[in-house]
């Protein structure tokens, strides 16, 4: 985790091409020995912001500073900013054997020959490469994991105190995506080298992430640890795009010891905002699935919220049971639960069924607007 | 239709027949007009000349033993001198050219358009084009001496300098589109990734960008190198009678000296070169087909 110096900071970093804003007033401190993700769907600028770290891009006139350990880089080249990168493509050389693809570096800076061997095949067995076995081989002989791997090796064989990773595992295997993310956590705790990490897979970024930046429309939607961005997401974009949702509108009505009243068309409910709510305006709630239960229509238990639906689906998927209400004022919601063994302990709610979808008000999230 | 849907069903159920009726218009050409006429051609390059031209039987390898006269190797030496030179001249003018179109986004195809508008006009017209130019009375004399650089007109026509210039000029384009086809596919994220390793501008050059367009710089030198060798026209318009290279002697045993054997036999010589550098090129791909 972070000493408490961050090691790159952004700084309300702008960059457009032509009249788009692909990174719009970006801020944002990445610790040093962080694993730090950008998350996000694909053209929210998750990839344009490391980009612009890397030393790829450069921010607009006037469009904010970049430093890294402290040092302004906006100006300088990739090489000199002490950054490696692992792309998503791999981009290895194809001309080049794994061993010559990994001494790549080394060579530009005039390494002596035996020290980039040792080097080269340190560097591979830390990406548990065998080098005896990979080293003579071009790419194309090496399936996508271990492309991967002499990729990451490429990168970390120059020792950079950053390492830039866009999308790397995209291409892999969902079984191979999740022992290389494991992998890849390890290395970032074994090594200390900060880790900026661009995905658009949230369970991936929740997965290995010391922190994570939410990225949309260019924008940084949110920042925090993963609990902080799964258990209080601050917009409805994160509270959607980060796991699933219930969102449930209303108006605030009245604050009692905390507690606020909301109130719709035919229905009320209450709130435990973690933030001041202005009465009598529109709110906007976040409730996760497995936050929600469900009882009989009218055995609410007291100081939980409750509203009235019917089963309109019951979707069985071995760790949990996914219920769909269709709730009486109109919207649906996903219920999940623990699945307690359907062939002992059945569910008692068939497809019809009456039932209330009741959660406790400090399990929802009022929710800002997204901008 | 149900005659149609007979055949179909027929050559459906013979896939064999099927593509021996797809191959047999283009073999058969072939065989007609490449095979017959190349074996003629071995068979006359092994039989004497004729009286009035033409040949008469009996077989001799006389032509063959012929073409091996300081003479005439002298004329075969000055023909791959020259390829290999024009090969040359077209791979360093040609390389930056392609790279710029390659890089291009905007002007791309206008770009690739003037590299093919040549194509659009015949050769022999553009190398008497060459010869307004080139000529004493001509463009490029007629401007010097105008500004006062020279008082006597260069001798730039009828000259080997000449040759390479129209060869150069003619081949120049079979250069170029291969060449811009491997940069044009090259993964740019390949220079970045050298970039961020700490390679400069020219070793992203020399050690990303030039070895992965080796086998677009194999083809063009091929593409340009064969039809050099062969090339008859432009020594001829633009090299007068003193710049023979092996295509005029070819052309002239068959028109002028009417010694039809002698000029396959020589035809059949440089015809070697021309597979020997083929297997040459094909051997390269097969390593290159292992880098890939």
């Amino acid at each position: 985790m972070g000493s408490g110096r961050p090691v790159v900071e952004l700084e309300a970093v702008t960059k457009s091409f032509g009249a788009t804003k692909a990174v719009d007033q970006v801020s944002l401190e990445i610790q040093d020995g962080e694993f730090f993700s950008l998350l996000g769907p694909s053209g929210c600028g998750k990839t344009t912001t490391l980009r612009l770290i890397a030393g790829f891009e450069i921010p607009d006139a006037g469009g904010g500073e970049i430093r890294i350990s402290g040092v302004r880089v906006n100006e300088k080249r990739p090489y000199d900013r002490g950054v490696g990168m692992v792309f998503q493509s791999y981009a290895l050389f194809p001309h080049l054997d794994v061993g010559r693809n990994v001494g790549f570096g080394l060579r530009q800076r005039g390494t002596p020959e035996p020290e980039i061997a040792g080097r080269v095949g340190r560097a591979l067995e830390l990406v548990r490469l065998d080098p005896a076995t990979y080293s003579r081989r071009r790419p194309a002989e090496l399936s996508g994991g271990q492309r991967q791997r002499v990729a990451l090796a490429r990168a970390l064989v120059l020792e950079p105190k950053i390492l830039l990773l866009d999308e790397p595992l995209g291409a892999l295997d969902l079984k191979l995506r999740k022992a290389m993310q494991l992998e890849l956590k390890a290395l970032n705790r074994t090594l200390g080298i900060t880790f900026v990490y661009v995905t658009h897979d949230q369970e991936e970024a929740l997965t290995m992430s010391d922190r994570i930046a939410v990225m949309d429309l260019a924008r940084v939607a949110q920042l925090g640890t993963p609990a902080d961005i799964y258990e209080n997401p601050r917009t409805a974009f994160v509270a959607s795009f980060i796991g699933e949702s219930n969102l449930l509108e209303g108006r605030a009505a009245a604050t009692v010891n905390g507690l606020v009243d909301v109130l719709g068309d035919g229905f009320r409910y209450q709130v435990r905002p973690d933030h001041p709510v202005a009465m009598g305006r529109a709110i906007k709630i976040a409730i996760r699935p497995e936050w929600m239960d469900l009882v009989e229509p009218g055995a609410v238990p007291p100081g939980e919220n409750g509203l009235p639906g019917t089963v309109d689906e019951v979707i069985y998927l071995g760790e949990t049971i996914h219920v769909i209400v269709a709730l009486d004022i109109g919207s649906k919601v996903k219920v999940a639960l623990r699945n307690e063994g359907q062939l002992i302990k059945p569910l008692p709610w068939v497809r019809g069924s009456r039932v209330a979808a009741a959660w406790l008000p400090e399990d929802a999230q009022v929710l800002e607007d997204d901008r | 239709m149900t005659l149609r849907r007979r055949v179909l069903g027929w050559f459906s159920r013979r896939p064999g027949a099927a593509a021996t009726a797809l191959l047999s218009p283009g073999v058969t050409w072939l065989l007609v007009f490449f095979v017959v006429p190349i074996a003629l051609m071995l068979v006359y390059s092994t039989m004497r000349r004729g009286l009035y031209g033409g040949v008469v039987p009996g077989f001799t390898m006389e032509n063959y033993r012929r073409f091996f006269d300081p003479l005439y190797l002298g004329i075969l030496r000055r023909t791959v001198v020259w390829s290999v030179g024009c090969t040359v001249a077209c791979l360093v003018i040609g390389y930056p050219v392609a790279y710029v179109i390659a890089r291009a986004t905007r002007w791309r195809q206008l770009l690739l358009l003037l590299v093919v508008l040549p194509f659009w006009t015949s050769f022999l017209v553009r190398t008497f084009a060459m010869i307004f130019l080139l000529r004493d009375s001509g463009l490029i004399n007629g401007l010097l001496l105008r500004i006062g650089l020279i008082d006597q007109p260069i001798p730039l026509l009828y000259t080997p300098f000449a040759v390479m210039l129209g060869l150069v000029y003619g081949f120049l384009p079979l250069m170029i589109l291969p060449i811009y086809a491997s940069l044009e596919k090259l993964d740019d994220t390949l220079l970045e990734a050298a970039e961020v390793l700490g390679a400069s501008p020219r070793a992203r050059f020399f050690q990303v960008v030039f070895p992965l367009s080796l086998p677009g710089v194999a083809a063009g030198c091929l593409l340009t190198f064969i039809p050099a060798l062969g090339s008859f026209l432009t020594s001829d318009l633009l090299g007068g009678a003193k710049q023979v290279m092996v295509g005029n002697l070819i052309q002239n045993q068959f028109t002028v000296a009417r010694n039809w054997p002698f000029g396959s036999a020589a035809a059949f010589v440089v015809m070697g070169l021309v597979v020997g550098a083929v297997f040459g090129y094909l051997r390269r791909r097969d390593v290159e087909a292992l880098t890939r």
